[in-house]
């Protein structure tokens, strides 16, 4: 059986749908974190899949995923240095508890 | 015009496997590994579970990388995401737990909306996906790849390249001033 360009969009739509999942459902700040770097990982899949089946040899898709790995690395730092100034501020990383600015 | 720039004198290469039996069971294996770590993710409690469930997940995904011949992003998928932002966020995780067994729980009412949604939408994308024409070839194409990246990288590619080493910067001194000592 050969292996389409629909499988791998297939894999990165289960992994989106898991990391939307993650992200709606988890308290844990952290959690909400790895939610995002699965949806990030399934835009990635499918830039490259695209790109080798689509047209082999431009490598568009493969250096808008290396920049998406690259702003994915970067925000992830932030995400992080936030999380632990809130767990140093309200000794919690629920995300529930952290609502002082609602309303 | 881009379409055809390899680096010089690199042959467009038909790999051996293409649509062979060994690429469709590695291709299997490996998109069931990416999957199912994915769920592991989002049906763990544990927070450093989830960790672990991710880092098998990314390195899944860099085993499919290597399946649509993107040899270098697969590498740079290792090293940057697994070895790197992985290893951050357990960081994360382990300064920002108190205890291993505290839990956050989400009521049951919301898990079953958001499954309802999630489920909805990955059957609606795959339905999509399926029906759509696309005109793809199937030629592996085996060219040099880290050559020609870097050729894209510094010519076509050169002011995001640019920004990207600015955002570095950026977030570095963020994340310094972020973590600072409270005097």
């Amino acid at each position: 059986m050969t292996i389409g360009l629909t499988h791998y969009l297939v894999v990165a739509a289960a992994l989106f749908a898991t990391g939307l999942f993650t992200m709606m459902t988890k308290r844990n700040a952290i959690g909400i974190l790895i939610g995002v770097e699965l949806i990030l990982n399934s835009a990635n899949v499918n830039f490259v899949a695209f790109d080798r089946y689509l047209g082999p040899g431009r490598l568009d898709g493969q250096i808008t995923a290396l920049f998406v790995i690259v702003v994915a690395a970067a925000e992830a730092a932030i995400a992080v240095g936030i999380c632990i100034n809130v767990y140093k501020n309200l000794a919690t990383v629920d995300v529930d508890s952290a609502a002082r600015l609602q309303g | 015009m881009h379409s055809a720039a390899f680096a010089a004198g690199e042959p467009a290469v038909v790999s051996a496997a293409s649509g062979g039996l060994l690429e469709a069971v590695l291709f299997y294996a490996v998109a069931g590994a990416t999957v199912a770590s994915a769920l592991g993710v989002c049906i763990s409690r544990n927070i450093v579970r989830m960790a672990v469930w991710l880092f098998i997940s990314l390195g899944s995904v860099a085993m499919l990388y290597f399946l649509l011949a993107a040899n270098f992003l697969a590498a740079i998928q290792l090293i940057v995401y697994v070895g790197g932002t992985l290893v951050l966020l357990i960081f994360g995780v382990m300064l920002t737990s108190k205890s291993p067994w505290v839990r956050f729980d989400t009521p049951k009412l919301e898990l079953l909306a958001a499954m309802v949604v999630c489920a909805a939408l990955a059957i609606c994308l795959c339905i999509v996906l399926s029906r759509t024409a696309w005109s793809g070839t199937q030629q592996v194409v085996a060219g040099a790849t880290v050559a020609a990246l870097g050729e894209r990288l510094l010519t076509t590619y050169l002011v995001p390249f640019e920004v990207a080493g600015v955002l570095l910067m950026i977030v570095m001194v963020g994340a310094a001033h972020l973590a600072r000592q409270e005097e």
